[in-house]
């Protein structure tokens, strides 16, 4: 059996000055090849829980950790942040602040650099990075003239480069327009599928993590109140709502007409596609 | 003063273009807002949404056109003369806000504007209840998180009380929760009449709140139509690379092939499947 590459056992922090636990008994397993979503209120350690897997909490950000991190084996607290970058990846919400340099081709080589990959090997590296992001082409471009979603994409690129077994991505459609949302789902999807990436997201809109994720994390002040596939988890339409979060609109209306109308039987859809054809066989209507 | 009959806003052919690399920002943009209509934007980054909003409140001057906005000329005022007519929330709160603490960020407009104390400590006092902020009401800006410092950004404005208030992208990095505040703010606005100029990538937020919505591309206004209309227009959507919300979606390929209206909210859709139903059932009981 495969092990799993993402091992926390009872994991609790606490940030350095503060009084409560930014994450609270955290035991979680991601296996190689998954695609996990992570949701929750702002404030509720999505992004916490992303930096225990690289280190950056608490080796960077001081603070008391409890439990164990591994992460592809590694027992994270044995390694410096910038050894760990070799294994996972993050991104954030904010592309353009990770952009310093003059072309794309130069963003990607900075973080090799840092890691002390040498130079002959680089190129290798940055092609088949910027080619995994569908960047190929934009090697002398600046990256500031690129669009959203292609800084996005670079900033994925760049922590692509380290050929990370993990990549986490928090918040990172956020600031992006609807082209640049779908232009990184769709990349990290086939990142997911034709290279098996391993991926983790911290994102908030459900609709489109209904259609990607194989597994769903909910997190509310510090710990993991519910892990389950989409569809065991989306369809707990009263339970998010109790939380502050929502379903996707389609189990919300699902689980409208069951309770106020009596006009629903069956499983709540999770996505438009089932929701399409469920109601239009409510409706009699054949297709 | 304005003419009370009038448009509050008219832009009249508002061409406006860089004088960086000659950059066509916006081109022959026509815009009428009447008080009290509350409006959203939407096009891909780069359609010209904001560069339109910042014409508005006059950080942009039109390089040929017009802009009229409660009455004044934005050719012929300041920024500071124009925020007097027009309340102005930045995407990005880093480039709004500046105070030492949240209550004085929530002070500053108001007592810029010639507000008594009495009054602006009222309502410094309703923005921190509408906003959730009671925890952070001494803490300096830059300490608070990103989201609540977007919801800080929005409080300075609404604590001036202006006739318009341009909101731009209000809702990025805000969860469900907090959004629900920023949907609720657009309502009470509504309700007390100020007119709302909403930039947005969130289509259910719209949907939800706006009456009119204008769509950009290619730094043109290319349909200006009431929120159903805009999201049922699958051509439209297509051409923009918008996406409808998941309710309209469903609705488009459910009971408006069925003779039904396209739907906006979840509510709205359950009611008509649900008549629909009882309607067939119905039906089928007076058969033969």
């Amino acid at each position: 059996m495969t092990d799993p590459i993402v091992v926390l056992d009872e994991v609790s922090y606490v940030y350095q000055g503060a009084d409560e636990a930014a994450i609270e008994n955290i035991s979680l397993r991601v296996m190689p090849g998954e695609y996990v979503a992570i949701l929750g209120l702002n404030g509720a350690g999505k992004t916490t829980l992303g930096l225990t897997l690289n280190g950056v909490v608490p080796t960077m950000l001081g603070g008391e950790l409890q439990g164990s991190v591994h992460v592809a084996g590694l027992n994270v607290a044995d390694y410096a942040v910038r050894e760990m970058a070799k294994v996972v990846g993050i991104v954030f919400d904010n592309p353009e602040f990770q952009m310093s340099q003059q072309t794309v081709a130069e963003e990607v080589a900075l973080g090799l650099e840092n890691a002390g990959v040498p130079f002959e090997d680089m190129k290798v590296a940055i092609d088949r990075a910027l080619g995994m992001v569908g960047l190929s082409g934009f090697e002398d471009r600046s990256p500031l003239r690129l669009s959203g979603g292609q800084q996005q994409r670079l900033a994925i690129a760049s922590v692509l480069a380290m050929r990370p077994q993990v990549l986490i991505m928090d918040e990172p459609t956020s600031n992006l327009d609807p082209i640049g949302k779908s232009e990184v789902f769709a990349m990290a999807g086939h990142l997911n599928r034709d290279e098996g990436m391993t991926i983790i997201v911290m994102e908030h809109e459900v609709e489109v993590m209904a259609e990607f994720a194989d597994r769903i994390i909910v997190m509310d002040h510090g710990r993991i109140v519910m892990n389950g596939s989409p569809r065991e988890v989306l369809t707990r339409v009263d339970e998010l709502e109790a939380l502050g979060l929502r379903a996707p609109a389609s189990a919300e209306l699902a689980s409208l007409l069951e309770k106020d109308h009596g006009a629903w039987t069956g499983p709540l859809p999770i996505t438009t596609e089932e929701a399409v054809e469920s109601v239009n066989r409510a409706l009699g209507v054949t297709t | 003063m304005s003419d009370s009959s009038g448009p509050l806003i008219s832009v009249r052919d508002a061409r406006y273009v860089y004088a960086t690399g000659n950059v066509i920002a916006l081109d022959s943009v026509n815009l009428t807002v009447h008080e009290g209509e509350i409006v959203g934007i939407i096009g891909q980054n780069g359609s010209g949404k904001t560069t339109l909003t910042k014409l508005l409140n006059g950080l942009l001057k039109p390089t040929s056109g017009h802009v009229v906005v409660n009455g004044a000329d934005t050719a012929k005022h300041t920024v500071q003369q124009m925020a007097s007519h027009i309340g102005y929330v930045f995407q990005n709160p880093n480039h709004q806000l500046f105070a030492r603490t949240v209550t004085a960020e929530l002070e500053f407009g108001p007592r810029n504007i010639g507000v008594p104390a009495d009054e602006i400590a009222e309502r410094v006092a309703k923005a921190r209840d509408f906003f959730g902020l009671a925890d952070y009401m001494d803490e300096h800006p830059y300490r608070v998180s990103f989201p609540i410092r977007k919801l800080v950004g929005i409080a300075s404005i609404v604590t001036m009380a202006p006739r318009i208030i341009v909101l731009d992208e209000p809702s990025t990095g805000q969860d469900h929760r907090t959004t629900q505040v920023i949907n609720d703010l657009i309502r009470r606005l509504r309700s007390e009449g100020t007119t709302v100029i909403c930039v947005s990538h969130d289509m259910p937020l719209l949907a939800d709140v706006v009456e009119r919505v204008v769509v950009m591309k290619s730094a043109t206004v290319i349909a200006d139509a009431s929120p159903r209309e805009v999201f049922a227009d699958a051509e439209l959507m297509a051409r923009t690379n918008l996406r409808a919300p998941q309710i309209t979606q469903i609705s488009l390929r459910t009971v408006v092939p069925q003779g039904g209206d396209v739907a906006l909210g979840v509510p709205e859709l359950a009611d008509q499947i649900s008549s629909w139903r009882s309607r067939q059932s119905d039906r089928r009981e007076v058969r033969p």
